[in-house]
């Protein structure tokens, strides 16, 4: 009884041993020795199929080990291990299928393999269909990756394999998703291709376009005679249109050497001073050549002589086209796929479209938001007080330092920020307080004059950061949960500091709104901006009530400089560069008028970013015609968008 | 009786005067002509001390006397700078390009000069055309035409602009300072054909001149001089006539002399417009002896310097802008150019180039809140003219003639 067993046990472990036997990679590291050693992109390729698809459970170990740099060779026989470093001059050497440490040798005898990126890149590719089943799915997510940075026909097959056995619900959509991608690219079946491209149709994704775009490519090609066959055409086209110039036609032609080159005005002037005989050049004397006619007149008679190609005349060209049959083939053979690739890639446009537009709203949002921001600490200091204060911007900058001077005390960014906004506040109520009661005080009624001197304290103050905290930018890092954004899909997305900053202009305005119609500084502030003398002679102490409005105007400039800071860079030039706008804004809105502040962000952010769509790569561009817009805009509203009436406009 | 202008103003014959004595001493100190006292560099920056004179005259001309704080006018005085530029940098490299083609075997064609040329202006910023508004500039007397007909028109086409619809006070000077921002942004693009942000250089080496820096930057010194001296001989008689007392009465009340049946939107743009022509000379004789001119010149900033300048100098008087203009530019460059003494305080050295944009701002604020009049009204000390006591603080030659009392009521 137990001879057999026995038998039957050694049987099955010399199967077993065989197998291994089989499937061991050092016998196929050894049969491609020599490629392996002196690995290049051009000739690896064969060597790492045959790693891959050997069915050895160290292929993957191996070729991670490679691409990592870890695979040393022995000189003496040229087998492959695993090399650990031991000391500075010796590495331990580990067998691949035994796992045994075979020894340790000195680094003189072995040769480390660096395969350089390109073949690095090609065992990365390899390597993903092991990692695809990875039982990690870290791993598999990586693998993914991977694939949408660099897809290929190979990895199709083995993507397809790993679909069933996906565990993870996400990542079993991703690769899905993915397969239709590669399916749209790689497949061999048209009607696989037609059908993954209608299931991809109307879907936002960057990788859609991204795989449907090279498919309806079109190259300019030309053909002699009839109508091209065995290309996909995609449409034939007439010289001399719009589509395609007679120009473009010819030099097409030439450039595919089915006609001469035309004769330019540097050739003939390089073919005249090749064919100066005595002064003279067809007869004609060198000195005299300054002009084209004379030019054209030797190169004919050169050309009579035979000595240069004769010119090519507009009869010639015109020839040469109407001898051939101009079209744009795509790239890709298949006509029902480019047909439905078209078609797919329509219907995702018009659907881009709609969201790019939604965008670009939610951007001019977030940039109105900004504006109005900034504006809102001028709205009351200007709007309401009627007081120009060039300095505002200076203010915002202030707030901003303030919050990076906090930053630097309290290492937490939720927290600093927290701590920052009231210690903005605090910093330039006080500078906005001794500035009023230092230099604007005395100068009520003289608007210009106060324009000037508050210019001063803006030079000034911009020079005094300069010298504190230097000429480069200081960082005001927002706070983690604030970083990322708000993802709809691939082309609509909106970054959450945007949001908090939307947010916290719409906080301003409730404040402003509840200050102004529901407190006692309210109710005093309007009374003496609208009659100083009334309003002290029924009790209220004017000097006191333009303190406290200055204030808190300068108080939100500070509050608004953390926030700005949050995105913008701070620089002792932050305020500078949001000065003009700010005045556009509460000019453009109507002084006096929150509402119209409101109105005159809005407008000029919209129109800002309505701009730069119309012309992306320029936003200077933008601002210029956004300026000259603002100028034209003033002439038909002089008082802005929301006009105060009656006794309050003062006039 | 009718006395005769000079008789009215005396201040006229005594700063023509001291223009002529100043540009004497200087040529006869300098490199160039003299004994070489003062260096060639040196020469330089008093020529352009002049230039900016002029601009301060015609400032005070639209500020001190007509009361619009307009902040664009270093605008108007960039643009003199670059039409001249524009023919100095095509006529030089005219030359240049002439020179190298006649080295080949074959006579250029005039087109293959003008390629050549577009190549070496445009190939900064990856062009090789001519843009539109270069079509002049193989002219001299062209550009220098264009030289005031570009600020011109510009500050024509503004004015009626902002004046037909009554845009006045700070409302018009924030207006003027968006129009320069505008401009300055336009002309940082690559594309404005103006080489964008590398703008114009080389423009000190006046094309077909053999003659050294030394002797050039004199001859632009007294190009300057003379500019200085019938400028503000023009501007004196402007004001001391008719249309002076029209302005003055603009400025003091313009309500009143809208009712007296004046145009003062025609007024406004007449005095607009030609002291933005005035700027444009200054900027045309300014530019070659700066050598290089750029977008950033035109910034906002350049224009608020120069209101600073004049109140400084005490608006309102013609002498008291030329005064301001060349004593802070001056100072501003004795500061900023490291030569003014570093000042130990034990705990911290103040250095000057870091400091004096501080001192400048608030000692702006302290000429502004005690000294309205600026540094001319030294001159009113000296002579012992007094301002009729109407009570109340002086309040500047602004909304002007009113005293405080009168302007809060």
């Amino acid at each position: 009884m137990i001879r057999p067993f026995l038998a039957g046990l050694a049987i099955l472990l010399s199967c077993l041993t065989a197998t291994a036997q089989d499937a061991n990679i050092q016998p196929i590291l050894q049969e491609y020795q020599a490629e392996i050693a002196k690995s290049s992109r051009k000739t690896i390729g064969p060597v790492i199929d045959a790693i891959a698809t050997s069915g050895s459970p160290q292929a993957q170990l191996m070729l991670e080990i490679w691409a990592a740099k870890n695979m040393w060779m022995r000189k003496s026989d040229g087998l492959f291990f695993v090399g650990e470093k031991t000391d500075a001059k010796s590495y331990q050497l580990t067998d691949f299928d035994s796992g045994d440490v075979v020894g340790s040798y000195p680094k003189s005898d072995l040769k480390q393999l660096k395969p350089n990126s390109g073949v690095r890149a090609m065992i990365a590719t390899a390597l993903v269909q092991f990692q695809l089943m990875d039982p990690d799915a870290a791993k598999r997510q990586d693998a993914l990756t991977s694939i949408q940075r660099d897809p290929g026909p190979t990895l199709l097959a083995p993507l397809r394999a790993s679909i069933d056995s996906e565990t993870d619900a996400s990542l079993k959509a991703q690769k899905q998703r993915l397969e239709r991608l590669l399916t749209i690219g790689y497949d061999h079946d048209t009607k696989a291709r037609v059908d993954a491209i209608k299931d991809m149709s109307g879907d936002l994704g960057v990788d859609v376009r991204a795989t449907l775009n090279p498919l309806v490519a079109r190259t300019l090609n030309v053909a002699i005679g009839g109508s091209p066959t065995g290309v996909n055409v995609a449409a034939l086209l007439e010289p001399g249109t719009d589509q395609l110039s007679k120009t473009d036609a010819y030099d097409l032609l030439v450039a595919k050497g089915m006609a001469p080159a035309l004769v330019s005005s540097g050739d003939i002037r390089k073919a005249l001073a090749a064919n100066i005989e005595s002064g003279r050049v067809g007869g004609i004397p060198v000195a005299q050549l300054d002009n084209d006619t004379a030019r054209k007149a030797a190169y004919a008679a050169l050309a009579d002589a035979g000595q240069v190609p004769a010119f090519i005349t507009q009869a010639d060209t015109d020839a040469a086209i109407a001898n051939h049959v101009f079209f744009e083939t795509f790239a890709e053979p298949s006509v029902d796929v480019t047909t439905a690739a078209t078609d797919a890639l329509e219907a995702i446009n018009l659907k881009v479209g709609i969201n790019q537009a939604l965008d670009l709203t939610l951007d001019a949002l977030s940039l109105a938001s900004i504006y109005f921001l900034a504006a809102i600490g001028l709205a009351i200091t200007f709007g309401v007080m009627g007081v120009i204060n060039m300095a505002h911007g200076e203010f915002i900058m202030m707030g901003a330092y303030t919050g990076y001077v906090v930053q630097q005390m309290i290492p937490d960014h939720t927290l600093s920020i927290i701590v920052a906004i009231p210690m903005a506040f605090a910093v330039t109520f006080a500078a906005g307080v001794a500035m009023e009661r230092l230099v604007i005080r005395w100068l009520y009624d003289r608007p210009l004059e106060t324009l000037l001197a508050t210019f001063g304290i803006s030079i000034a103050l911009q020079q005094l950061a300069k010298n504190i905290f230097g000429t480069q930018a200081r960082p005001l890092t927002a706070p983690g949960w604030l970083d990322g954004a708000l993802v709809v899909n691939d082309v609509v997305s909106i970054s959450f500091i945007r949001i908090a900053i939307f947010i916290l202009a719409l906080v301003f305005l409730g404040v402003f709104l509840f200050i102004m119609k529901r407190t006692r500084l309210g109710l005093e502030t309007r009374a003496v901006t609208q009659n100083p003398r009334m309003a002290a002679s029924m009790g209220i102490n004017p000097g006191k009530v333009n303190m406290l409005t200055f204030g808190l105007g300068s108080g939100i400039a500070g509050i608004a400089g953390v926030a700005i800071g949050l995105f913008a860079k701070v620089t002792s030039e932050l305020g500078s560069d949001y000065i003009v706008q700010s005045f556009m804004t509460v000019v453009v809105g109507g002084v006096g008028n929150i509402w119209g502040t409101l109105a005159g962000a809005a407008m000029i952010g919209f129109f800002q970013k309505g701009i730069e769509w119309l012309n992306p790569s320029n936003t200077l561009a933008a601002q210029t015609y956004m300026i000259v817009f603002i100028i034209i805009f003033i002439q038909f509203r002089p008082r802005g968008i929301i006009a105060l009436k009656g006794r309050a406009a003062g006039d | 009786m009718q006395r005769s202008f000079i008789a009215k103003n005396p201040s006229v014959l005594i700063f023509l005067a001291c223009l002529a004595l100043f540009t004497l001493i200087v040529t006869v100190l300098s490199e160039g002509f003299g004994v070489g006292v003062i260096s060639t560099s040196f020469v330089k920056t008093l020529g352009k001390t002049l230039c900016l004179c002029l601009v301060a005259v015609a400032m005070d001309l639209i500020w001190g006397f007509t009361g619009i704080l307009s902040l664009g006018h270093f605008a108007f005085f960039g643009l003199g700078g670059y039409m001249i530029g524009m023919w100095l940098m095509y006529e030089r490299t005219r030359l240049i390009v002439v020179e190298t083609l006649s080295q080949t075997e074959i006579p250029a064609t005039s087109s293959e000069i003008i390629d050549g040329i577009g190549n070496q202006i445009f190939g900064v910023v990856g062009s090789s055309d001519f843009p539109l508004i270069w079509a002049f500039s193989d002219s001299l007397v062209l550009q220098l035409a264009m030289v005031v007909l570009v600020p011109g028109l510009l500050a024509l086409v503004f004015g009626w602009f902002a004046f037909r619809s009554r845009v006045t006070g700070v409302y018009l000077s924030i207006l003027t300072q968006a129009m320069t921002l505008a401009l300055a942004l336009y002309l940082f693009q690559n594309d404005s054909g103006l080489r964008g942000n590398n703008g114009l250089s080389g423009l000190q080496n006046l094309p077909g001149v053999t003659a050294s820096q030394d002797e050039v930057s004199l001859w632009f010194l007294w190009a300057s001089a003379l500019a200085l001296g019938l400028g503000y001989l023009l501007a004196a008689w402007v004001v001391s006539g008719k249309l002076g007392s029209v302005i003055l009465g603009i400025r003091d009340n313009e309500a009143r002399v809208r009712f007296l049946g004046y145009s003062v939107e025609t007024y406004k743009l007449v005095v607009f417009t030609f002291t933005a022509c005035i700027a444009a000379i200054a900027g045309a004789l300014y530019y070659p002896q700066a050598g290089i001119i750029n977008p950033a010149e035109i910034a906002p900033i350049a224009s608020i310097y120069l209101a600073v300048w004049v109140a400084i100098g005490g608006r309102g008087r013609l002498y008291g802008a030329v005064i301001g203009a060349a004593f802070v530019s001056l100072l501003s460059t004795w500061f900023t150019g490291g030569q003014a003494p570093d000042i130990p305080l034990g705990f911290y050295t103040v250095k000057w180039v870091d400091w004096w944009l501080v001192l400048l701002g608030l000692s702006f604020v302290v000429v502004t809140l005690f000294a309205p009049k600026g540094m001319g009204g030294l001159v009113d000390l000296l002579s012992q003219r007094k301002s009729p006591n109407r009570h109340g603080a002086d309040l500047g030659p602004d909304d002007g003639a009113l005293r405080e009392q009168e302007a809060s009521q």
